[in-house]
Formats: structure tokens, sequence, C-alpha cells
């Protein structure tokens, strides 16, 4: 298999949610007329890139940034408002219900939250099992039970679990859970939308290693949700560093932890609290991430980032390649001052 | 004396299948200006501790042993009042989600000034003065216009700074901050990190920090508590915790950080889950989870013993010592 | 490496009874001692509607059985009366206890088929108007206003006297129960369509729903089997209000002569037949149904409240 062949590809992703209500609520008095006004939220701006075959490619950024609602465009959860995902070479945004089952049985997704993503009102076993079921018609019973078995064991739950509720398990209990529930399909390409943000430490390193002993056993490709940086610099193969809904940086992660380019990247990892060092010495950003609903012109970053000039508040700077193999959306690394 | 010692507490929850102790047998004291972290996974009592030092625990939890003495008064003999002129004056609190904390139908300026009136005889027109000199101080830009918005107008981080300026209002010897960052994203909570340091240094007020996050308790504290199902099981200074950590436990949470292995490799994992309350382990309650488990860690309740400027409760601990000694000796 | 297998600490699992003693609901029921006699008085009263034609002493549709002599005799504990009727008998000489037994029968029997009907047209609507949102949201919600702005009442006056008046009255004293279950279902839909809707706008943005669609399962399928199970608390507690209110509506309908005919009387028709006499003396035959009623509806309600404090997702999360 090449290692190099992009499973998804996403190009110039957009995504706005309407946030003006219904024809009513849209209509607004101004100066002595009524006028029809409508107002986005602009979640994903002009995102591409691309995932390759037995990878994992981590997501970055803070809160409202747009990673998750990538996550769910991808999946299909969202209609994407502008762009394409092509997933080996076929696009997949635009297919019906019925065509995209095919793909539904590839692509599989491991949610954020273990207390939601288990459906409360039944078991385990009638949880895991409708999708094998839904997806294999053809199989027997027998057939059925002894797959959910198998992955009960692959995820290291007892299969004697199935009778039980998910209200009887703990946090990574239920994340397991979740984990076995995306692999009774055998899917090859897993998004998997902050995994470990809702669990404790010591149960956060279980569902990681679990994640990476499932990747080796079934040749998976990840495309992995965080805003955590400790976690990308372990499991990532590639990092892409996403801020206010566009891509600021895309590099493999040893290069992009060890020579950060984008000036928000560097504040980024400055910000981690780490073990060792016994004074806080982050970069300070100015001021406060502007608003998806009116973008600012130029660089998203113009506002906060100490190196904006001119140009930066007009231009939008797009990912340029870089000498060590990383993509860097910025005017001063594009111009070399910085 | 110390500020704050807090001596055998025990706190019960009254449930239905019967009564649960939530903490047991917790003792530490905090010292004027010194920064503590108690550190700790979801249901180890952490928050319990933090909330039973304010008696602020609901039914059907109560305090069931033990004392609380905060500069010298045992907490649990107060009146209703004077707790609460303690609570306002003397220790302030900080909670995880700063909406909880805010009235949202209320400007800033109305709660500061509410809140300054209630405990001290000042004119309004003082009290918003104080008020703007304290969100000065949280680093809140054109204070002045600031404290006449409404909480919704505020960003998260800025919410918490300006919870942080109404902790500081009376001018407390104590701020007993409840992972006061968890809900922010990474480079505000380094922010505000950096400022309850700064600001509990220059004002020389004591600081219990609630955290799960070592990274956090490394940087901020001086003296680390690690808890378990209800118990101290490791307190000292923060350096020596998180450098050369005795308990197992701790040094499984340690090393289960990811920066502790090398990228791809398998990460250090502590297996099985926290016990529940209910049913908690004979003998040392982190028995099952151990890799270094002996008999009488099934039967005995470790004591704690000294390692360093430690304290330690592990019966692997005591050993080792005990071996250090005689072979000393 | 191998994931090493998490054994849980509780080998087998609990019987079914043993698991529902252990829940919350059952817990604050064994405590709450309103609940215990409501829920109590209500069993008694199903039991008494279900076996009513063993347990009357009389059959009142028969005509046989009815003596016009005996019409008007009092209770047993009042001068005059017959040990042969317990409670005395009607104007029409039937035994009260025997019409009160089989005027239970019928309104609950209505009560109950009325609450199915609304259940199933609100659920249907609302879980269509909640999970599919948009223009289907917005139609099916104005159609649920538009009907809660007729009160149930005035529909339903004007729909049997409408039907009384067109087939007359024979005909309609054979459909009463069915136009009865009819008008008051299709009256009262919207609650069911409302409260489902709210339920399933909460449970859709929920991960478990969006974890379904990502395995490509069907709209249906997601509704039905996914969400509806999620919705059935509060339709729980409204269904018991529902009940008692359909009861209400059945009782005041009869009482103005367009509900059940005098020869089936429902608890209502009871009151009604019995409202002339009041004056005479003859005060049973209007009260004693009346207190049967307003225990009905008062314990249907009792264990309404009880549900909603108990299944309140506010009050108790689990």
């Amino acid at each position: 298999m090449n290692a190099q062949q992009p499973i998804l590809q996403v190009r110039d992703l957009e995504k706005r949610f309407n946030i003006s209500g219904d024809f009513l609520d849209q209509l607004k008095f101004q100066g002595g007329k009524i006028v029809r006004k409508q107002e986005n939220v602009h979640a994903i701006n002009g995102v591409s890139f691309d995932v390759m075959k037995g990878e994992a490619l981590c997501v970055v950024g803070e809160s409202g940034c747009g990673k998750s609602t990538v996550a769910r465009t991808v999946m299909g959860l969202l209609k994407p408002s502008g762009g394409s995902i092509h997933y080996n070479g076929e696009r997949i945004d635009q297919l019906s219900d019925r065509a995209v089952l095919p793909y539904r049985k590839k692509m599989q997704m491991i949610f954020q939250n273990p207390y939601a993503s288990l459906n409360p009102r039944k078991t385990i076993t009638q949880t895991l099992e409708e999708p094998v079921r839904f997806h294999n018609p053809g199989m027997s019973e027998t057939e059925v039970k002894d797959k959910v078995k198998a992955v009960m064991f692959d995820v290291g739950i007892d299969p004697g679990w199935g009778v039980r509720y998910p209200h009887e398990f703990s946090g990574g209990q239920r994340q397991r859970i979740s984990i076995a529930r995306a692999l009774t399909l055998d899917p090859e390409f897993v998004v998997a939308d902050e995994p470990i943000s809702a669990l404790d430490v010591s149960i956060q390193a279980q569902v990681l290693n679990l994640m990476m002993k499932a990747q080796e056993e079934h040749n998976l490709t990840y495309l992995f949700i965080t805003h955590d940086l400790s976690v990308v610099e372990h499991f990532g193969t590639r990092v892409a560093v996403m801020y206010l809904g566009t891509l600021c940086e895309l590099a493999p992660t040893k290069t992009l932890f060890a020579t950060p380019r984008h000036p928000y990247t560097q504040a980024l990892l400055s910000a981690i609290p780490r073990l060792q060092d016994h004074r806080p010495n982050h970069i300070k950003l100015q001021g406060e991430v502007p608003t998806p609903v009116n973008l600012p012109s130029g660089c998203v970053f113009h506002g906060r980032c100490p190196h904006a000039n001119d140009r930066c508040r007009q231009e939008v700077p797009k990912l340029v390649p870089q000498s060590d193999g990383s993509q860097v959306a910025c005017h001063g690394v594009e111009e070399g001052r910085l | 004396m110390a500020l704050l010692e807090v001596e055998n507490l025990e706190v019960t929850f009254g449930l239905r299948q019967g009564a649960v102790k939530a903490l047991r047998d917790v003792s530490f004291t905090v010292e004027r200006g010194e920064r503590v972290g108690i550190v700790g996974e979801s249901g180890a009592g952490k928050s319990v501790a933090a909330f039973s030092i304010l008696n602020l625990i609901s039914r059907p939890g109560y305090i069931s042993g033990g004392q609380i003495r905060f500069e010298g008064q045992d907490l649990s003999k107060l009146s209703s009042d004077a707790m609460r002129e303690i609570r306002g004056n003397r220790i302030a609190m900080i909670f995880q989600d700063p909406m909880m904390t805010l009235n949202p139908v209320l400007t800033l300026g109305q709660q500061m000034v509410e809140c300054l009136k209630a405990h001290r005889k000042i004119s309004t027109q003082e009290a918003r003065l104080i008020a703007v000199e304290k969100l000065r101080q949280v680093h809140i830009p054109s204070p002045e216009k600031r404290i006449d918005q409404y909480p919704h107008e505020l960003s998260g981080g800025m919410r918490q700074r300006v919870i942080i300026a109404i902790a500081l209002l009376l001018d407390p010897v104590l701020i007993i901050a409840d992972e006061p960052t968890t809900a922010l994203d990474v480079t505000i909570q380094a922010e505000i990190m950096e400022l309850l340091l700064e600001l509990c240094e220059s004002n020389n007020v004591g600081l219990v920090l609630i955290t799960h996050d070592l990274g956090v308790v490394s940087q901020v504290t001086q003296k680390a508590i690690v808890m378990y199902a209800g118990r101290v099981i490791e307190q000292g200074p923060t350096k020596e915790i998180i450098n050369d950590a005795q308990h197992p436990y701790t040094q499984g949470l340690i090393n289960a950080l990811p920066q502790q292995t090398l990228p791809g490799q398998r990460l250090n994992q502590i297996p099985g889950s926290m016990p529940s309350l209910q049913n908690i382990p004979a003998g040392c309650a982190f028995n099952p989870r151990c890799e270094f488990v002996m008999d009488v860690c099934k039967q005995t309740l470790p004591g704690f013993t000294r390692s360093g400027g430690c304290q330690v409760a592990c019966h692997m601990v005591r050993e080792m010592k005990e071996k250090a000694a005689q072979e000393a000796s | 490496m191998t994931t090493p297998v998490e054994v849980l600490d509780i080998p087998t699992r609990p019987s079914a009874w043993a698991r529902f003693k252990d829940t919350h609901l059952f817990h604050s029921f064994t405590r709450d001692k309103v609940a215990m006699v409501s829920f109590g008085l209500f069993v008694l009263y199903a039991l008494a509607a279900l076996f009513a034609p063993l347990i009357a002493p009389y059959n009142p549709y028969d005509p046989a059985s009815i003596d016009i002599m005996n019409s008007e005799l009092p209770p047993i504990w009042q001068e005059g009366a017959d040990p042969a009727f317990l409670l005395g008998t009607d104007a029409q000489g039937r035994d009260m206890l025997s019409t009160m037994l089989y005027g239970t029968r019928i309104s609950l029997m209505i009560g109950i088929c009325a609450v199915m009907l609304q259940m199933f047209l609100g659920v249907l609507i609302g879980l269509s108007a909640g999970y599919f949102g948009g223009r289907v949201d917005s139609f099916l919600m104005r159609m649920a206003d538009i009907q809660l702005s007729f009160s149930t009442m005035m529909v339903a006056i004007v729909v049997l006297a409408v039907f009384q008046a067109a087939f007359g009255a024979e005909l309609y004293a054979d459909l009463a129960i069915f136009m009865l279950i009819l008008v008051i279902g299709i009256a009262e839909w919207p609650q069911y369509a409302r409260t489902v809707r709210a339920s399933v706008l909460a449970e859709k943005h929920k991960e478990y729903v969006d974890a379904a669609r990502v395995m490509g399962f069907g709209s249906g399928r997601i509704m039905w089997r996914h969400i509806l199970p999620n919705t059935l608390s509060p339709l729980l507690v409204i269904s018991t209000v529902q009940v008692a209110n359909a009861i209400i509506s059945e009782a005041s309908l009869s009482f103005l002569g367009l509900g059940m005919p005098v020869s089936q009387p429902s608890l209502g028709s009871l009151i009604s037949s019995g409202f002339e006499y009041i004056f005479s003396g003859a005060w049973w035959i209007t009260v004693l149904p009346g207190i049967v009623l307003v225990v009905l509806v008062l314990v249907m309600n009792l264990l309404g409240d009880w549900l909603r404090d108990v299944l309140n997702p506010k009050l108790y999360k689990g």
C-alpha cells in the first residue's frame, strides 16, 4: 500500500450557519425602510487538506475555531456550504442518503462525550449489534454475535457486559464501547472528535493506547480533533492548526513542535502547561478571538498578531509549502520576516 | 499559626443506599500567602474538600468529623452570620463556570458595588472606584467602560477575570479556586493562571487550587496534595512530588501524561478505574490498580510515611524506608 | 500487545424485578405516601372497571332486572332503604352501585382510549415536526396552534350536536362511545405533539443520534427506534394528567346531554340524570357518582404530579 496516497481530500471547504432565524425574524427596520437581513456564522472558511492512508492527522485549535465542524462535515453530518470532499477519489459531499451508505461502512466516528454518545435506552449489545445487522443483511445471527464479541474483546470489555445499559459504566468504559461501535463495521477511516477530553488523566492514557492499538491492528487512518496539544505531539503523524475557521499551519508533528512557524501556533505551543517549568512563560496574545459572524479582513489572526502589518490587514494569506515540509498561511513567514 | 488548618476532615453523604463517606481523614494546612494545589481525578473528593472548607456542602452531604480552623477559629463552631462574614471578607471562592457566579441581569458594576456595600459601610461612589481599581488589577482593558456591561457581553476569559476581580474585592487572605480554567482554552488558561499567581504573590494571599491538571499544579503551586477515593495519598512540596513522586498512583498519573513517553509509543496507562465511593476496596483503595501490590495492601490501610519533604500513604514506601533505616544503622 | 479485558465487579446481573426495586422511581414511590395511596386507589378503580360485570350485583343494562317500583331508594344508612341496594337506586330503579361500577368502566375506557388516540396523533406529528424541523415543523406547529385555539369543549359540542341532529338519537346512542373517543382524542393531540417535539429537539442534538446517522441509519429508524424511546418519560407524565382531563371532558359532555346516553350511563351522565332529583331529596343519585369522579380525577392528577417530580431531569439526573 502506498503510504503517500490520500484517502481523504478536502478542498476549499466552507460552512456557514444561518443565525438570522426564519423569514419574519430577518426583516429589520432600517433608515425608514424594511430590509431583509441575513447573518451567518462563518464556521469554516476555505479549508483544504489531505489525509494520507495510515496516518493520524490531528486538527487542533481553540473552542470555536471550527475543528469540530470540519469533522462533522467530513462525516456528512453537516452539508458543506462550499468546496468538495473526496474519499478515495470519489466525491462524497453531494451523495444521497442511499448512495452514501457504502461510505458509512468505511468511515466511522468516535464522539466527544461518552455520556451522550450511547443511546441510554439500549443495552450495549443492542447498540453494537444494530449497525452490524444493518450493514450486513446477509449475516446470520451467530455471525453477528461472534463479530460483536470479537470487537468487544478487542477493546478490552467483557462480552458479559452486553446486557447492561450505558449508565452502569464509567466514562472510560463507555468511550471504549463507542470505539467498539465504530470498529464493528471494520472501517478504514475514523474521525475522532475530542475522544478523550471528557475523561480523567489515567483513563485518557488507556483510551489513547486503545486507539493506537486499533490503528495498528485494523490499519486505520485517523482524523483526530483535539484541543490538547500534548496529546497531538504523541499521537499525530501530522498536525493542522486552525484559527477562526481557517488553517494556519499544517506540518509533520515533529517539525511543528520543533519549529512552529505561524505566530498563532507559537502562542498555542507556549501555553501548554508543562510539568517541569516552574514559571509559565508563554507568549501573550493581545485582544480576543473575533466573532465568526463578522470576520476580520485579511488574515483572521491579524488583530492579535504581534507581527501584523498592512498587508496582513488586507490580504488573506494562503497556505504556502515550506522547505521543511510544512505549509504555513502567514504573510510574515512568506516574506521571511518571521 | 497556619492560616488554614484542616484536620481529619470527614464528609458523609446520606444516600438511600446508606451513608457514603466522600472524604476520610483529610488533613492539610495552608500558610499565609502559600499556594496549595489539590489534585485528583473526578470522584477523588477534591471539590468536596474545597466546598467543606467554606461549609458549602449541601444536603445530603454533611461534615461528619474533624476540624477546620481558619486563623485559629474553628469554623464548625461559628454561627451562620459569622460564617457569612468570613466567606465574603476573608475567604473568597472562584468556581469553574463563571456564569454560575455572575448574575446575568445585573451589570458588573452593580454586582461588585452590592458586594462591597454588603460588607463595608461605604458610599456607592467609593465602592465603584474600588471596583474599577480591581478590574484594572486583573488587566481588564478600559475598566471604566466594562464596569457597566452585562456578563454576556464578555468572553469566557474576560468573565473569569471579572470573577477573580470580585474574589479580590474585599481583600481576602485566602482564595479557593475550584477548577478555575477547565472551561477555558489553553492560551486563556495560561493567562488566567499567570494572573492568579501574580495577584496571590503581590497581595500575599493564600490559594487553594483544585485541579486535575498536573501541569497547572506544577506551574502555580508550592505544595501539592494528591487525593484518591476520598483520601489524601500523598502531600508535600510540589517540586518534589512532580520530580520524584513516591506513591504508585501519583507516579502513574505523571507517567500517563503523553509528554512522558516518546511519540508513537504506548502511553504508560494505569489499568482499571477509580472505585466508586460505595465500594472502596479494603486496605489501600488503590490496591486493585497498583503494580506493586502486596498482601498487606489488601488488608490494612497504609498510614503516612515521611519521605523527604513529602508524606506518603503507601505500604511499599514505608517498607523501603524501614529497610533503608535498618541498613543505615 | 493485547488489551487486558476488564472484568466487571458484579458477576451476575440482578433480575429485572431486583433492578426495578433499585430504581429512583421505586424508591421515591415507597417514600411518598400520597403516591402510594393514589396508586392504590387507581389500581382499585382499574380493577373495579375491569371486573364490573363480575362485581356488580345487578346488570344495569338489562331492562329485565330493573323495576321502576324500586326507584329513588336511599343508601342503606338512611331510613327507608332496601338492603338489596347497598347505595340506593336511581330514578329508574337501577342499583346505584352497579351503575357506578359500569359508569366508571365506561369513563375510564373513554379516557384511556381517547388518550391513546391523542398519543398516536401527537407522537406522529411531534416526532416529525421535531426531527425534520424547518418548514415541516412550522406547518405542523401552526396546525397545533389552530387546534388549540378551539377549546376541546367547543369542538366537541359542535361536532356531537351536529352528529346527533343529523343521524338521530338512536344511531347516536350506539356510536356515542366511539364519537366521544374520536372527538376528545382529536381535540387534544397538540398537547402531545408539543411535548414530544420539545423532547425530540433536546434529544436530536445529542451525540447518540449523530452516531446513528454516521452508521447510515434512515430517518425512520432513528426517529422511532432511537429518539422516541428517550422521550417516553415526559409522555408518561402528561398521559396521567391527560386521562384525567379526558374523563372530565367526557363527564362535562355527558352532563350537557352530548355524551353517553342514559341507557349506558358514564359517571357524567349519571350525575346529569340525578340532577333533576337533587332538590326532591334524592341527593345520592348525583353526589355518589360525583364523589367517584372527583376522587378518580384527583388520584390521576396526584399520580401525574408525583411522576413529574420524579422524572423531571432537572431535579434528578440518572
